[in-house]
C-alpha cells in the first residue's frame, strides 16, 4: 500500500551529508585512488609578475630519482590551444606560461615523481631564465549601455551625489584546495577533479585540450570541502596534469596546497566603480551612472567577464528607477586571473549603489531607510529598465520587518541621545539562476545576432527505481557543501510517497553517465530554482508512470511491486508502456531569454529580496568595529528547508562579512602578493565574526515549479554594504574603504 | 607545502639530545611541539638537515614549583597569574594542545606571548649545559636567543606574579599580536610600590619599559599616562597590516588596558 503523501518540501529535514562529514568519513578529491600508480606533481611557477621567459633547464630535476617526467611551456603550446573566453583577447590563455610570466605563480612547468616530496624537490631544480618586465594594464573591453533618459534625469535632478567605490579583490577560502587525478589513455581524458561548474567550462577544458566533449571525461568525488566559486576554475588544472598525463603516459594527480591556492586558483576581480545618482528633491531616484573598471588579472579567463555581467539586470537594484546607465571596462593586470567568488558581482555593484543611497540620504536629510522605502520596487512583476524580471515580493514589507527587529527608531534614539553607534543599511536584490545569455552581453548586438541566441539554464536529474524498489537519485548540481543530496530526497520522497531516507540521492558527477547540460553544477544559487526543478520534473514522470500502472491494475499496489513489474515482467504493464522504471528529466527557468538588441536581459531566472540592518559601535582607540546587531530580512520565495537555509544565509553573512571587516588580498607595486599565507589573508574563524539575526518572508516565485528562488549568495552581496554604510554613520566619514580593519578605520579617523 | 628530506632522530636523554645538536650544528633543529617549525619547514624557509624530536626525552615533561619542563604542552602550564591571562592568547587551543612552553620560549618569537610573560615575571631559562640565564638577557632579538649551538632548553621558571595584567591586540582570533603588554605590580595604599611592564610585537624581542609607575597614584589616570609614556619608548617598523604611527598608538592602549586591570 502507498503511505499517506507528506509534505516533506518546506521541511527543516536534518542534512544526510552531515554524518559522513562530522565522522571524519567524507570522500574528498585526495581521498580518492581512482587509478593505480598515479605520478605526483608540482608545479614550477613564476617569481615574477611580469617576466619573459627564456631557456627552461629541466635536466638537473630529471635526475633526481623518483622523477618520471617533466611538463614544460613548450609541450602545452605544441599540445593545446588557448582557453577560449567570453571576449577577445590579445593575450592567449594556456594552461602554463610560455614566453612570457604574467602573474606572481603562474605555472611555467610541471614536475612528475613517485611522491610530492620528490616533486617539489625536483621542482626546485628546474632552472627557468626569467627578464623580469615592468607592470603592464591592458583595457581589453569596454562598453557602454543606457536605458532610458538619463542624461535627463540628470539635468532636472535637485541633488546629485558622486563618488569612487573600490571594492578590494577577495576569495572564497575553502577549506580543501583544489584536487585533480588525471588519466589520459585511448585519445583522450579522464579526470577527476573537484569542479563544481558551470559546464561551460567543461567546454573550453575540452577546446584546450582539442577534444570533442565525449573524450574529455569528468568525474567529481562524493563530498567537497567547499567551493564558494573558486573550484569553478579547477578546470585550468584539469588540462594542465591531462596534458601532463598524455605527455608521460601515466595517470597524474596534483593536489593544490594553501600556498598555491592563494597565489593561483582565482580572486575575485578587482573594481572602481564612479557612480553618479541623480535625485528629486522629495528623494526620488531619477537616474543612476556607473562607470566601471574591472581587474581581471593577467588573463580573460572563461567565464569572464562574467563579474562584470552577472548583475546587469539589476543595474537598478531594488529601486524603481528607470534610468540607469553603464560604461563598463575590463583591464588585464598582472595578477592572479579572476574567477567566480560568492556573490560574483554584487558585491560589487551594491557597496557602490547602497553607499550611495546613504549618502544621498544625508545630503537630503531624509531618514536612510525611508529614502529607500520611498524608491523600492514596489509593483510585480517588474521589469527593470535593463531586462531584470523581478516576478513577485514585497521589498517594503521586508524592509520594515528590518527595521522593526533591530528596533530602528530606538536606535537612531540611541544616538540622538549621544551614544556612538552607526546604523547602516542594504537593500539588494539579490539574483539567482544565472540565465546562460548574459554573458554575451559583452558582445554588440550585431555580434551576439551572427552566433547563436543563448539564453535559459538547463539542469538534469535521474531517478532509477531498482527491482526491489529502491529510489536512487542522480544529480549533475556538484554540490559544494549545500545540502542538495539531503533537498533532492525532500522532493522525491513527496513525490513518491515514501520517507526521505528512502531515497538514495547521489551527487557523484560523471560526464560519461550523469544528466547534464552545459549549465549543470553548483553557481548563482541554481538550485533551489533549477536543480530542484529537474529532480522535480523527473519525480514527476515517475509519479505518473506508477499512477497509471496502478490504474492499469485497479488496485493501490506497493511502489516494489510496481518496480517489480517494471523490472520483471513488462507484459504486465500497461499497453505500450516503456518497461524499466526510471526517468530522467531536464529542466530550464521557463522565464529567460537572450539579451535583446538593446541590451536588455534578465540575466537571471530568478530575484529574491533582503534588506539588512547592521548597528555597530566603533572603538575610537583601536579602530575596531564592533558589531551591536545584525539583522537580515529575506524573501527567497518558498523555502525548501529551512534548516539548510539558515546554513546557506549564515555562510553567505559570514563572507560578506569577511570582506567588510577583514579580507583583502594585496599585491605591492611590482606585483608580488604580500597575502599568500593565511597569517597575511586575513580569513576569519568563527569567533571573529558577528552572529546574524534572521527572518523571512516568503513570496513564491509563480514561474518555478517550487515556488523556491536561490538564497546562499545574498548576504555576501548586502553585507559590505550594510556594514560599510553602518561604519560610516558611526563616524561620520565618507573617506573609508574595505576591508574596515582596526588599522585603517583608525587611520580614516586621524586623517 | 613539503618539506625537504631530513633525518630524524629521537633521543632518549637530555645528553643524548645535547650531543646530536654538537655534532650537527646550525644543521640541527630541536622539535618539540612543532606548531611553529613544521609550517616554516612545509614553507621550505627553514630546511634542517637533522631534526631532533625531544617529544620522548626523558626528564623534559616535569613541572616542579615555578620550574616547567621544556615539552609540558602549554595547554597544561596553569597556575601562574599572569600566564593564565597571556594563554588564552597564544595560538589556538588546538595549537596549545602540541604546542610546548619551552618551544615558544626558544622560539623567540617577538611577537609571542610566553616569552613576553616569562621577561614580565623575570623568569629564568635553564639550559642543558646547566646555566641559568636570565629572561630579559636570553632573548637577544627576532627568533635569536642566547643558546648557543649544542645547547637546549630544559626548563624555564615562572616566579609568581604580583598583579597581573595581559592585554593584547590582534586582527584576529589566535593571530599574533600586533602590540601586546605584560605586567606585574604590586600596589600598596593605592599607590604603585613595584612595577614590571613589558611590551612585545612592537620590538625586536620582549622588553621591559621603564614607565615610572613607583609611587604614582593606581588610578585610571597613572594608567593612561602610562601607556601614553610606553607609546614614546617604541618605534615599531608599520607592516602590511598597521602603519607605524597605528603600532605606536596602540602600544599606549595595550600598556594602559594591562595596567588598569591591576587597579
Amino acid at each position: 500500500m502507498t503511505q499517506a503523501r507528506r509534505a516533506w518540501v518546506g521541511e527543516s529535514v536534518p542534512r544526510f551529508e552531515d554524518e559522513a562529514l562530522l565522522r571524519g568519513r567524507g570522500r574528498f578529491m585526495d581521498d580518492l585512488a581512482p587509478v593505480p600508480n598515479a605520478g605526483h606533481a608540482a608545479i614550477v611557477r613564476s617569481p615574477f609578475a611580469h617576466a619573459t621567459i627564456g631557456t627552461v633547464d629541466a635536466s638537473a630535476a630529471l635526475a633526481v630519482p623518483g622523477v618520471r617526467g617533466i611538463l614544460t611551456g613548450e609541450d602545452v603550446l605544441a599540445l593545446s590551444r588557448p582557453f577560449p573566453a567570453g571576449i577577445e583577447s590579445s593575450v592567449p590563455y594556456y594552461a602554463v606560461a610560455n614566453d612570457v610570466a604574467r602573474y606572481a605563480g603562474e605555472p611555467v612547468a610541471v614536475v612528475v615523481a613517485d611522491s610530492r616530496y620528490i616533486a617539489e624537490d625536483a621542482a626546485e631544480l628546474v632552472a627557468v631564465e626569467y627578464d623580469p618586465l615592468g607592470p603592464e594594464e591592458v583595457t581589453v573591453h569596454e562598453r557602454s549601455f543606457s536605458y532610458g533618459a538619463v542624461d535627463a534625469a540628470f539635468e532636472t535632478a535637485d541633488a546629485v551625489v558622486r563618488w569612487r567605490y573600490a571594492f578590494p579583490r577577495w576569495t572564497g577560502a575553502p577549506v580543501e584546495c583544489f584536487g585533480v587525478v588525471a588519466d589520459w589513455r585511448d585519445d583522450g581524458l579522464t579526470a577527476w577533479a573537484n569542479f563544481q561548474g558551470p559546464f561551460t567550462l567543461h567546454s573550453v577544458a575540452a577546446a584546450a585540450l582539442g577534444l570533442r566533449g565525449t573524450k574529455l571525461r569528468l568525474i567529481t568525488p562524493p563530498d567537497s570541502g567547499g567551493s564558494f566559486g573558486i573550484k569553478a576554475s579547477v578546470y585550468v588544472y584539469v588540462v594542465l596534469m591531462g596534458l601532463a598525463s598524455r605527455k608521460l603516459g601515466i595517470p597524474v594527480r596534483w593536489t593544490e596546497d594553501r600556498l598555491e591556492h592563494l597565489t593561483a586558483s582565482a580572486h575575485s576581480t578587482g573594481r572602481v566603480t564612479d557612480v553618479e545618482a541623480a535625485f528629486a528633491s522629495d528623494g526620488e531616484l531619477l537616474g543612476l551612472r556607473y562607470d566601471v573598471t574591472e581587474d581581471v588579472g593577467a588573463y580573460v579567463r572563461a567565464p569572464e567577464p562574467a563579474t562584470l555581467y552577472r548583475m546587469h539586470g539589476s543595474l537598478a537594484g531594488a529601486y524603481r528607477v528607470r534610468n540607469v546607465a553603464v560604461r563598463a571596462r575590463v583591464v588585464l593586470t598582472n595578477r592572479c586571473p579572476s574567477g567566480l567568488n560568492r556573490g560574483f558581482g554584487g558585491p560589487q555593484l551594491y557597496l557602490a549603489l547602497e553607499r550611495t543611497i546613504d549618502r544621498a540620504a544625508r545630503q537630503l536629510a531624509i531618514d536612510p531607510a525611508e529614502l529607500r522605502r520611498r524608491n523600492l520596487v514596489q509593483e510585480f512583476p517588474w521589469r527593470s529598465p535593463s531586462g531584470g524580471l523581478y516576478e513577485s515580493g514585497d521589498y517594503v514589507a521586508c524592509l520594515a520587518a528590518a527595521l522593526d527587529l533591530v528596533g530602528y527608531d530606538e536606535r537612531r534614539r540611541e544616538q540622538a541621545a549621544g551614544r556612538t553607534i552607526g546604523i547602516g543599511i542594504a537593500c539588494v536584490v539579490e539574483p539567482s539562476v544565472s540565465n546562460m545569455g548574459y554573458i554575451s552581453l559583452a558582445l554588440g548586438p550585431d555580434e551576439r545576432a551572427a552566433g547563436l541566441p543563448k539564453s535559459g539554464n538547463v539542469e538534469g536529474c535521474t531517478i532509477t527505481i531498482s527491482p526491489l524498489g529502491g529510489i536512487a537519485v542522480a544529480l549533475s548540481t556538484t554540490p559544494q557543501g549545500q545540502g542538495h543530496r539531503t533537498v533532492a530526497a525532500q522532493i522525491v520522497a513527496e513525490r513518491l510517497g515514501v520517507a526521505p531516507d528512502e531515497v538514495e540521492v547521489s551527487s557523484v558527477l560523471d560526464t560519461s553517465t550523469s544528466a547534464w547540460s552545459v549549465a549543470s553544477g553548483a553557481y548563482s544559487s541554481r538550485f533551489s530554482g533549477v536543480g530542484a526543478g529537474a529532480v522535480a520534473a523527473a519525480a514527476d514522470k515517475l509519479a505518473t508512470k506508477i499512477d497509471t500502472i496502478r490504474k492499469h491494475v485497479g488496485e493501490d499496489i506497493s511502489l516494489r511491486r510496481v518496480a517489480g513489474m517494471c523490472h520483471w515482467s513488462p507484459e504486465s504493464l500497461p499497453p505500450g508502456m516503456e518497461p524499466g522504471l526510471s526517468a530522467l528529466a531536464f529542466f530550464a527557468a521557463p522565464n529567460l531569454e537572450p539579451p535583446d538588441p538593446d541590451d536588455r536581459v534578465s540575466s537571471s531566472g530568478s530575484h529574491g529580496f533582503i534588506a539588512d540592518v547592521a548597528v555597530v559601535e566603533v572603538d575610537h582607540e583601536t579602530g575596531s568595529v564592533r558589531v551591536l546587531d545584525y539583522v537580515t530580512v529575506h524573501d527567497a520565495g518558498r523555502l525548501l528547508n529551512p534548516l539548510i537555509v539558515e546554513g546557506q544565509v549564515r555562510g553567505g553573512f559570514a563572507h560578506g562579512a569577511a570582506a567588510a571587516l577583514f579580507e583583502r588580498i594585496v599585491y605591492d607595486e611590482d606585483g608580488a602578493l604580500l597575502t599568500g599565507t593565511f597569517i597575511d589573508y586575513l580569513c576569519p574563524t568563527a569567533p571573529d565574526l558577528p552572529e546574524p539575526r534572521i527572518a523571512h518572508r516568503e513570496s513564491p516565485q509563480p514561474s518555478l515549479p517550487l515556488g523556491a528562488k536561490g538564497l546562499g549568495e545574498g548576504n555576501t552581496m548586502s553585507a559590505p554594504a550594510a556594514l560599510l554604510n553602518a561604519v560610516a554613520d558611526a563616524l561620520g566619514i565618507d573617506e573609508l574603504e574595505l576591508p574596515l580593519t582596526p588599522p585603517r578605520v583608525w587611520g580614516a579617523l586621524h586623517a | 607545502m613539503k618539506p625537504p628530506a631530513f633525518r630524524y632522530e629521537r633521543p632518549e636523554t637530555v645528553d643524548e639530545a645535547a650531543l646530536l645538536l654538537a655534532e650537527h650544528g646550525d644543521e640541527a633543529k630541536i622539535l618539540a611541539g612543532g606548531q611553529s617549525l613544521v609550517p616554516i619547514m612545509n614553507f621550505r624557509l627553514l630546511r634542517p638537515a637533522v631534526l631532533v624530536d625531544i617529544n620522548h626525552t626523558v626528564g623534559l615533561d616535569g613541572r616542579s614549583g615555578q620550574a616547567i619542563g621544556a615539552t609540558v604542552r602549554q595547554r597544561d602550564f596553569r597556575g601562574n597569574g599572569l600566564v593564565d591571562r597571556a594563554m588564552p592568547y597564544v595560538g589556538h587551543f588546538v595549537t596549545r594542545n602540541r604546542g610546548t612552553v619551552g618551544g615558544s620560549i626558544a622560539h623567540a618569537d617577538a611577537s609571542a606571548e610566553l616569552p613576553l610573560s616569562l621577561v614580565t615575571l623575570g623568569g629564568t631559562v635553564t639550559t642543558s649545559k646547566g646555566r641559568h640565564l636570565a629572561a630579559e638577557e636570553f632573548f637577544v632579538t627576532h627568533y635569536t636567543t642566547l643558546l648557543q649551538t649544542d645547547e637546549l632548553l630544559v626548563e624555564t621558571t615562572w616566579p609568581a606574579a604580583s598583579r597581573a595584567g595581559f592585554s593584547e591586540f590582534a586582527l584576529r582570533h589566535g593571530d599574533f599580536a600586533l602590540s601586546m603588554c605584560a605586567c606585574s605590580v604590586k600596589i600598596e595604599s593605592g599607590v604603585f610600590v613595584a612595577a614590571r611592564v613589558g611590551v612585545g610585537a612592537v620590538c625586536d624581542r620582549p622588553t621591559l619599559l621603564d614607565l615610572q609607575l613607583e609611587g604614582a597614584p593606581g588610578t585610571v589616570e597613572t594608567a593612561r599616562e602610562a601607556g601614553a609614556r610606553a607609546a614614546s619608548l617604541v618605534d615599531p617598523p608599520g607592516n602590511l597590516h598597521a602603519s607605524a604611527s597605528y603600532l605606536k598608538h596602540l602600544t599606549s592602549v595595550v600598556v594602559s588596558r594591562a595596567l588598569e586591570q591591576t587597579l
